[in-house]
């Protein structure tokens, strides 16, 4: 397994449980998918996998055991808000991963140009992040997660901001990037069609504390373009998946 | 007639540049720049008139007219006196502008640090400047020393109350960000706190320089030969009051351009402050 996390449990100073028993595996290049209601704890998750936070309980392992000196930096992350810097350029916050690995400034700059086209921002390499759209925004933020050159990327909901239209654009646009890479990606979304769409495999989420309620393999064939939501066996995948997240929300609203 | 330079470009074959923010803003510069002009020289005939009106003698509420007058007949000693007076703002500014950004980096950087200075910083503020300007002087003596400890003293506190406040304001979500990228506390520092701090340190810059005028006047009145401070001692010592509004005069002028040179220089280090707060 490239990415593994064994029991991982997180409790807060302030005694909010947020996770509770939490197992996941990545095989190398695998795409897999994390659905949950909001508040389900996802985002401690990948905070916990980054190694920006301590679990309470648990581990996580990376090609099979603990990595030496720590998660910190050993795995990408694109936080759900695209985090842009404002003083820099969009070539010079694509660029940030390279240059903080020690890449000199200019070859840095180089290497972000280089993918401009690919990530669908060419003609925009030089402006701020105020001048871009939605959609280029979380491109540019997705570039930077990609030049740090880790091996597994946690995605934190990156397409929850845009409108409905741009949002398929920019799922098929990832499964390009992501089939020509081969990293091994950990999305996290709340939109069932999108994890389906998406992915090789898709755990479910409940919330408070979060916990994995059910993994499904999707066993569609790749390379997939957006037409495949309108097969059968798409609608039967997405109708497993949304069963016990129903289930929760009219626990939620029973409880409430 | 204000279309025609624009016509002739596009004749030219020339590319129509997009106007600038500040020209498009409602009536543009007039809209800026005429209320408080009107409202100035409608104070100045209220000041003319009462000096008319009241009789009062010269010595006691110049008018605005002999205030001119002074203007024009000291703009000799004015100008040398100015140049004095503004080397000091400028190098006592430049001083407090280095330690007050080095000393909100160090009250930033740690708890305990932040802890043990930032009460300290507060207590400066309650030491009066003007009594305690003459025993600087004692311990520097009378060259520009004084003058630019004063002066920073006075004007560090803005710059650097503000800049801690920047330093603080940083996304914790982008700090996250950063260390997964590696960042160390440098690289932190430099990438997303300096930046992020820079629209509040000027701030904090714009306050400390209408503050560095005061400041060197006191400081000259703690000891002095030249100087615009000193030349109120002295106009003030002959009871030459219309001198002495000509002087205060001058020291407005050096206020509101340092004021203006903050927000120029602002304007191009922070050019995406001003998109968001459009």
């Amino acid at each position: 397994m490239k990415l593994a996390a064994v029991g991982l449990a997180k409790r807060f100073a302030d005694g909010v449980e947020a996770l509770a028993d939490v197992s996941i595996e990545l095989a190398p290049g695998e795409f897999v998918s994390i659905v949950g209601p909001s508040g389900c704890g996802k985002s401690t998750l990948l905070a916990v996998l980054a190694g920006l936070i301590e679990p309470t309980a648990g581990e996580v392992l990376l090609d099979g055991a603990p990595p030496a000196g720590g998660l910190l930096g050993r795995i990408g992350l694109m936080p759900q808000r695209d985090l842009l810097m404002e003083w820099r350029t969009t070539v010079a916050n694509a660029a940030l991963g390279l240059e903080l690995a020690g890449v000199g400034r200019l070859q840095a700059r180089e290497r972000a140009l280089a993918e401009m086209g690919r990530f669908g921002l060419s003609g925009f390499e030089n402006r701020r992040p105020s001048a871009l759209s939605g959609g280029m925004r979380q491109r540019t933020a997705l570039l930077r997660t990609f030049l740090a050159g880790r091996d597994v990327l946690l995605l934190d909901e990156p397409f929850a901001a845009l409108d409905a239209l741009t949002r398929e654009a920019m799922r098929e646009w990832l499964l390009g990037v992501w089939e020509s890479d081969r990293k091994t990606i950990l999305f996290v979304t709340h939109d069932v069609e999108e994890a389906v769409f998406l992915s090789d495999r898709v755990y479910v989420m409940s919330a408070r504390p979060g916990t994995i309620r059910t993994a499904i393999d999707v066993g569609l064939p790749r390379p997939r373009a957006l037409e495949v939501s309108a097969t059968p066996a798409f609608a039967e995948l997405k109708e497993r998946l949304l069963a016990p997240l129903r289930e929760d929300a009219r626990a939620a609203l029973g409880a409430a | 007639m204000s279309t025609t330079p624009t016509r002739l470009a596009l004749a030219l074959g020339g590319r129509l540049e997009p106007r600038p923010r500040a020209v498009r803003r409602r009536g543009g510069v007039a809209w800026r720049v005429l209320p408080p002009l009107v409202f100035g020289v409608a104070l100045l005939l209220v000041w003319q008139a009462y000096v008319a009106v009241s009789g009062v003698r010269e010595g006691i509420v110049p008018s605005p007219v002999e205030v001119a007058h002074a203007l024009l007949r000291d703009r000799g000693v004015l100008l040398s006196s100015a140049g004095t007076t503004l080397s000091e703002i400028l190098l006592g500014y430049g001083v407090a502008v280095l330690v007050g950004v080095a000393l909100a980096v160090a009250v930033s950087s740690s708890r305990v640090i932040g802890r043990a200075i930032y009460p300290w910083l507060v207590v400066s503020q309650m030491v009066p400047i003007p009594a305690i300007a003459p025993v600087v002087v004692l311990w520097t003596g009378f060259d520009i020393r004084p003058k630019l400890i004063v002066i920073a003293l006075v004007t560090f506190f803005p710059i650097t109350v503000n800049a801690i406040d920047g330093l603080r304001a940083t996304d914790p979500e982008l700090v996250g960000l950063l260390r997964t990228l590696g960042a160390g506390r440098r690289d932190i520092l430099r990438i997303a706190r300096l930046p992020s701090a820079l629209p509040y340190v000027f701030s904090g810059l714009r306050v400390a320089a209408a503050f560095a005028v005061l400041g060197a006047v006191f400081a000259e009145w703690a000891g002095a030969s030249s100087g615009l401070g000193y030349l109120i001692l002295t106009y003030n010592s002959q009871a030459l009051t219309a001198d002495v509004f000509a002087v205060v005069v001058v020291l407005a002028v050096i206020g509101v351009a340092m004021f203006a040179a903050v927000g120029i220089i602002e304007r191009v280090t922070v050019p995406w402050w001003q998109l968001d707060a459009e």
